[in-house]
């Protein structure tokens, strides 16, 4: 890979993405989600865990725009520091799902075969569980909160994230520029870490990208049913949660909450798949599990 | 075939042993003995010596795995710490709740969707085809329980129209009918757009086939050549897909099933893991992976023998 192709090809895909559209509105939503979350204390104008019970299930109106909850906490401002839970937790579990996919790909494919037999049942034995289920059994042995949350999703990615590794370094394996790395004597550590990380690296961006509103929406799913992110944390599911319980005194708080969590998803969705668009076209769809 | 069909189903079995013995691990693998968890921090020591005994945590760790396995083969799935009633009894009854509840909710998405994604290849290039794009995109990434609870909102609380709770009286197929609208509505949603864009990205494959091209020089209407000629073969892996969905239903009916109070199984399994209720939560997640498992065995065992370059994979 030569220094001076690579920040022009970066460029290109970067134009490439706001010049699509669906590219564009996905990076607009994505980029003001992140300004939320960055500047939630900023943003919001109350602290979103003041109680003030006085003026509990208040509509909305110019001092609370989105009303208060059952405990008259601002709704507005539960919802914005909301963002900040969603996207820190996304991130940081694609981020380790990613990494450890990664590593544990990289072993399966490069190193010897017992091991990489070994890896594939794990990671087949993994896969194979529902989704739901295996979340549901790691969090009753474990008990919930946000620890328990980012492993459950790291439990769950990490497998797909190994696999598309593993099957990228066994086409790779054979190919002429590691064959002649390895005549010179390079390491096997060396071919992993320097000739095919590089190389493997681009589609595992594309599918973390694409998984990170399917992150977001299981966050928010098992905050809702309190298995995830504990209260008085905000987090768009409780609130959602808190707003279901009380429906019929402050039917705003569900509306409220709702909103940022479709417009989150959709736009990491669009900016997924318009990234995936623009760098792999041949990526295959995802099958949901 | 043959072999490949019995690698395909020891595969499956394989995965099934791996699972449980997981699964069993992770009790042993938690701080505090799964008793005092399930009893919680106030429970007595004699209530506690009696659940250890009806669980049979005081045996040793061999005869334990082994009784698992033995009963699990044997359709016995171990008992609910609170009702005392057999978990399998309870999976039994609830179960049917939910398959009928995911029927449902493919029903519509598959009509709707295949409907989509046929009229997304009739208009293909255009501003039509862009925005259906659009739409099934948007679709795929909305959560259902938000969904489920905004239907409620409105059908519900406001309008009046629906029930807000349960699946219906039993024996009164009207009612269920009316119970079990929303909530397939609201899983059926992210689907409609999934399988537009399946039949979408299949369809286009098969028009460049010869019979399409044929059709086309007798002169055919395009709608007819889609709709008649071409979908047959395009919805081929787009049936082989339902069954791996069976997995994402039952993720989105845990939700929705908890937002509309539905009895099924995602009902029984949360309030199981939100009481910390073992035996219900093992017995369910056992029960719904050797489902799924037998499920997408099938279905690959169906695919490899309509097309014979599936069975290769086994062997890479």
């Amino acid at each position: 890979m030569s220094s001076v192709a690579e920040p022009m090809y970066r460029h290109s895909a970067l134009r490439g993405l706001l010049s699509d559209p669906m590219g564009l509105l996905g990076s607009t939503l994505v980029g003001a989600f992140l300004l939320m979350a960055l500047f939630a204390p900023v943003l919001s104008p109350y602290d979103p865990l003041k109680i003030d019970v006085v003026h509990k299930f208040a509509p909305p109106s110019l001092a609370h725009w989105a009303g208060t909850d059952q405990l008259g906490r601002d709704t507005l401002s539960r919802i914005i520091h909301g963002s900040r839970t969603a996207l820190s937790i996304a991130l940081t579990a694609a981020g380790l799902a990613g990494t450890i996919g990664l590593l544990l790909g990289l072993a399966s494919g490069f190193g010897p075969r017992w091991l990489d037999s070994i890896l594939v049942l794990l990671f087949d034995s993994m896969s194979s569980l529902p989704m739901i289920m295996f979340a549901l059994a790691v969090i009753t042995v474990l008990g919930p909160g946000t620890a328990t949350l980012i492993l459950v999703i790291v439990l769950v990615s990490m497998p797909v994230y190994a696999r598309l590794i593993r099957s990228q370094v066994l086409s790779l394996k054979n190919s002429d520029f590691i064959l002649a790395e390895r005549a010179m004597g390079a390491s096997s550590l060396r071919i992993m870490l320097v000739h095919l990380l590089p190389n493997v690296v681009g589609p595992l961006v594309i599918v973390l990208s694409m998984d990170i509103p399917v992150i977001i929406m299981l966050e928010a799913g098992l905050s809702y049913l309190n298995l995830g992110v504990k209260p008085p944390t905000p987090s768009w599911g409780n609130i959602l949660y808190d707003g279901y319980t009380s429906l019929r005194a402050a039917p705003t708080m569900v509306v409220a909450a709702g909103i940022p969590l479709i417009l989150a998803t959709l736009g990491f969705t669009f900016l997924g798949e318009s990234l995936r668009d623009v760098l792999d076209p041949r990526l295959k769809l995802k099958v949901p599990r | 075939m043959l072999t490949y069909a019995i690698k395909r189903i020891l595969l499956a079995v394989l995965i099934l042993i791996v699972v449980m013995l997981a699964m069993y691990a992770m009790v042993f693998l938690v701080p505090g003995d799964p008793a005092s968890l399930a009893l919680g921090p106030r429970a007595t020591p004699e209530l506690k010596r009696e659940l250890i005994a009806r669980m049979g945590l005081d045996q040793p760790l061999f005869i334990q795995v082994y009784r698992f396995f033995a009963n699990a083969l044997s359709g016995d799935l171990g008992y609910d710490v609170w009702s005392k009633r057999p978990v399998a009894a309870q999976i039994a009854e609830v179960f049917p709740q939910t398959l009928l509840l995911g029927l449902a909710a493919m029903g519509w998405a598959v009509v709707l969707g295949v409907a989509l994604g046929c009229s997304a290849v009739i208009y293909r290039g255009t501003f039509m085809d862009r925005m259906l794009g659009l739409l099934s995109v948007s679709l795929i990434s909305i959560p259902s329980f938000v969904v489920a609870i905004y239907l409620l909102l409105i059908f519900a609380v406001w309008l009046n129209w629906l029930p807000a709770i349960g699946a219906g009286e039993a024996g009164d197929p009207w009612s269920q009918f009316k119970a079990v609208l929303m909530p397939a509505f609201a899983i059926g949603i992210s689907w409609v757009g999934y399988l537009a864009r399946m039949v979408r990205a299949s369809m286009l494959e098969v028009m460049g086939a010869n019979h399409i091209r044929t059709a086309r020089a007798f002169g055919l209407p395009e709608r007819r050549i889609v709709f008649k000629y071409a979908l047959r073969i395009a919805i081929i892996p787009t049936i082989s897909l339902l069954a791996v969905a069976f997995g994402s239903i039952l993720s989105s009916a845990v939700f929705v099933e908890t937002v509309f109070s539905r009895p099924g199984i995602g009902t029984l399994v949360t309030a199981a893991v939100q009481k910390r209720n073992y035996p219900v939560v093992m017995g369910t997640v056992l029960t719904m992976t050797a489902f799924y498992l037998m499920v997408v065995t099938l279905a690959d065992l169906v695919i490899a023998s309509l097309d014979p370059r599936v069975r290769d994979v086994l062997r890479g």
